[in-house]
């Protein structure tokens, strides 16, 4: 009985020691353990998996995906940073900028302001293209000039008062239809996500006249076409109290996680520490630091349960996002299988 | 560059240019490249990462015909992987490749769904 409990606890769960991490690999492969069929089944692995929201506001997603593997969940993290395909900023025409900021790096700003279009709408340039046509490439411009305010009173030293349009704002960008793409695109209303995003400040005389081509890149490519902000994930924690733990100690350990992971009960007139939610846990490992309670808590982690965190810059909803990432895999290997029905094997 | 589609097919003029565009992006003519040996295989995949390489190679371990199976990023400057598959006995290395392939389908297949009741929701 306590071999399998040892074997399970091999096979479910990281567990965090004072001086380093157990168990980290994936060691359910067929023919590791004997007694457990570890081959892959598709209808085993569709009762043990699901997928929970936890919580969903605005750009941010939090769910949490049970029942796969590091490897998988780890792939999906890798799409959602550098496959899922956006539209940003590549070339910048320069007709006139007199400001300070240089061409290369205004250009390079300009590329990294998150643009709110709906990639799926639009395809990749061919290679080689330079010109760009209408289902591959959004045209914006950024035409702008400060003048001085002659209305400002004499001692004013204050920007906004003495200068008009002395802040380059990504609200300047204006969108300018290529060939038919107000037909294609009657209600859409292509612009950057952020109107306040500083671009540069000019000063009277200066000014700023550029044209810029959008194209739909990967974050690959790019760091500026990954569509979310950051996506993560983490490993649900759990911790065991492997003693009952009273009064001092009880307090002592309450302290020494994070608030609302342990709470303390009144049973029978005694103090007793139970783990309430162990899910809000950050693992500082605080407890390994007091002699009295290091051997009576066991930190681990469930090794297929994934606390998923995903927010987005704004071009897609961060449900959308996650789809995608989804779909793209798929697609992967429906592209290799193609390939390899297509190519005879000697 | 040839696809490696089918026979033409009368397809709007716009469609076909979509299809094109895709696959010229993502599909190069030489997108894997094979040793072979009757049980043991190694693909060369061109334009993967560890992304693919880790879930497949997890994938095609689960199958219990396989004695080996393992991936290596050849040097960090080429975005290729060399993935190697070994059976035991005489079942050609090929099928447990489509068998992880087809598998990983399947799980995303389900995860999406998953996802798409949760959003519903």
């Amino acid at each position: 009985m306590a071999a399998k409990r040892r074997t399970d606890e091999m096979r479910d769960r990281v567990v965090l020691g004072e001086f380093g991490v157990r168990n980290v690999h994936t060691t359910d492969f067929p023919g590791n353990y004997s007694g457990y069929d570890d081959a892959w089944d598709q209808r085993r692995f569709e009762q043990a998996f699901r997928v929970d929201v936890i919580r969903e506001e605005g750009d941010e997603l939090e769910f949490d995906m049970v029942g796969i593997d590091a490897a998988i969940a780890n792939a999906f993290r890798r799409i959602l940073l550098a496959e899922v395909p956006t539209m940003a900023v590549e070339k910048v025409f320069v007709y006139n900028n007199t400001s300070i900021v240089q061409d290369e790096i205004l250009a390079h700003r300009l590329g990294l302001i998150p643009i709110r279009a709906d990639p799926r709408l639009f395809e990749y340039r061919n290679q080689g293209d330079e010109e760009g046509t209408e289902i591959d490439t959004l045209q914006f411009q950024l035409k702008i000039k400060c003048s001085r305010n002659s209305q400002a009173a004499k001692e004013s030293s204050d920007p906004n008062e003495l200068y008009f349009n002395h802040k380059v704002y990504s609200k300047h960008m204006t969108w300018v239809p290529l060939g038919n793409q107000t037909d294609l695109f009657p209600d859409a209303d292509f612009r950057p996500v952020h109107d306040d995003i500083l671009i540069a400040l000019l000063r009277p005389g200066q000014e700023i006249d550029v044209l810029m081509h959008c194209v739909k890149g990967i974050g690959k490519d790019h760091a500026k076409f990954s569509p979310v902000a950051t996506a993560s994930y983490r490993l649900l924690p759990d911790i065991t109290l492997l003693q009952p733990i009273e009064d001092e100690a009880a307090e002592l350990l309450q302290k020494c996680f994070s608030p609302g992971v342990i709470e303390i009960q009144n049973v029978k007139g005694k103090k007793v520490a139970r783990v309430a939610n162990a899910r809000l846990d950050t693992f500082s490992r605080e407890v390994f630091r007091h002699e009295s309670l290091k051997n009576l808590v066991r930190l681990a982690r469930v090794r297929n349960h994934y606390i998923f965190s995903v927010e987005s810059t704004g071009i897609l909803p961060p449900d959308v996002l996650v789809s995608e990432a989804i779909k793209i895999l798929m697609g992967k290997c429906q592209r290799f299988l193609n390939e390899l029905d297509s190519v005879p094997m000697e | 560059m040839s696809h490696s589609n089918g026979p033409a097919r009368a397809t709007s003029s716009a469609l076909k240019l979509s299809i094109a565009r895709t696959l010229e992006h993502f599909f190069s003519p030489h997108s894997w490249q094979v040793r072979t040996g009757g049980n043991c295989i190694t693909f060369t995949l061109l334009n993967e990462d560890h992304m693919l390489g880790n879930a497949l190679q997890y994938m095609v371990m689960k199958n219990p015909d396989v004695e080996f199976c393992g991936y290596c990023i050849t040097h960090p400057s080429e975005s290729k992987i060399n993935f190697q598959i070994q059976t035991r006995g005489a079942l050609p290395a090929v099928e447990p490749f489509q068998k992880g392939l087809n598998d990983l389908m399947g799980r995303s297949m389900k995860e999406y769904r998953a996802q798409r009741e949760e959003e519903i929701q």
